[in-house]
Order: C-alpha cells, then structure tokens, then sequence
C-alpha cells in the first residue's frame, strides 16, 4: 500500500519536470514579453505544484510525516505566482515594450493614451496660475 | 525509488538551463525579470527534489523563504520598470 503511494508520489514529480521542460520551452521560442510571461506563469506554477504535491505525498507515506510548511509554501506559490506574472506584464505594457511584429491588435493601447492625456490635462490645469481656483 | 528523483532533477535542471539562457539573452528588462521569476520558481522545485534525495525535512523551509523571496523581488522590479522607483514617499505627489 505504501509502496503505491510513493509511486503516485513519483508520477508527480515526473509530471512536474515534464512541465517544467514545456514552460521553460515556451519562454525560449514565443517571441515577445507577453506570451512568454503566459508560458512562465501558468505551466511554471502548475509544474511546481505537482513537485511539491509530489514531496508532500512522500513524506506522508514513508515517513508518515505531514508537513505544514510544505502546504503553506503549495498556497503561497498558487496565490503569488499569478500576481506576479500580471504585475510585471503590467510594468511592460506602460513601460512601452513592443508587442511581437505577429500580433494583429492592440485593444488597449487606444484607451491608455486617452487616459494618460486626461491625467496630462488635469495636471496642467493645477500647475496653471493665471487661472482662478474654482 | 531514488533513480526517478535523480531523473526528474535532471530534467528540471535543464528546464533551468533554458531559463538562464532566456535570463542573459533577454531583449528587454522585462523579459529578464520575467526569466527570473520562473528561475525563483523552478528553484523551488529543485530544493523539494533535493529533500527528497537527501531524504531530509529540513530543506522544507528554504521552500517557503524561496518563494516569498521571488514574490517580493518580482513585485519591486515591477514597480522600478514601470515607475522608476521602488518607494512612494508622500511628499512626492
């Protein structure tokens, strides 16, 4: 009994190298900062979380050992890896990195220059001093 | 037992060789920090296969100071490249 469970144990770190090889592929190949922050955040966190799955099985089963710290750090990785990937395509995207000469649209690149001309004429009106304060 | 560990540190080594690659070759800042997340990432992975290996717990809490060390570090490089600055002081608003 215990021995099937270290292999399910094993299938999972193996699953986990396996993508772990797949997301690190797709950061080498795809072509601009987007897709690779696509290919860096979803397969590198599923691929940790199956390792650390994996170690947890484990040591559960031939050590009859639970360890905490391990659940914490499976939920800390699934909670932060995601943010994090959103926040530096965020940095990027309004620090002007071009998008891959493949991409067809930009939806978004409309709406931010509206906005940043908006924020431009507010700050223009407050640094104006001829004009009366309403 | 002990084989397939040391098969799957070989391969997420490599997977960490590619990181690397894309860490120097990297066109802009962002790609590096990008790389370097996934770097933080797949070392997290490579300390629980090395507890496994070593047959030890005690590496299981470089685990977590491993992954809150790449959150904090990816969230300030963000912030730098968008703004130029880590810290927001009040007074300059």
């Amino acid at each position: 009994m215990i021995q099937i469970v270290e292999y399910a144990g094993v299938i999972l770190i193996l699953l986990g190298g396996i993508m772990a090889v797949i997301s690190a592929f797709g950061i080498l190949r795809l072509p601009d900062v987007y897709t690779r922050s696509h290919a860096a955040t979803k397969s590198s966190t599923l691929a940790v979380l199956l390792s650390l799955s994996g170690t947890f099985i484990y040591f559960w089963a031939s050590e009859s050992f639970i360890s905490v710290r391990l659940l914490l750090g499976i939920t800390f990785v699934f909670l932060t890896a995601p943010v994090a990937g959103h926040l530096i395509t965020r940095a990027a995207y309004r620090s002007r990195v071009k998008l891959a000469d493949s991409s067809t649209e930009d939806a978004l690149e409309e709406v931010l220059r509206k906005a940043e001309e908006k924020i431009e004429d507010v700050t223009e009106d407050d640094n104006d001093p001829e004009q009366p304060p309403n | 037992m002990m084989m397939f560990y040391w098969i799957a540190l070989a391969i997420v080594s490599t997977a960490f060789a590619g990181l690397l690659y894309r860490l120097v070759k990297g066109p802009t800042v962002a790609d590096r920090v990008v790389a370097l997340d996934a770097l933080g990432i797949s070392l997290v992975s490579i300390v629980a296969l090395l507890s496994l290996i070593t047959e030890t717990e005690f590496f299981l809490e470089i685990i977590l100071l491993l992954s809150i060390l790449s959150f904090i570090g990816t969230a300030a490089f963000a912030k730098f490249i968008e703004r130029g600055e880590i810290f927001d002081r009040d007074d300059n608003r």
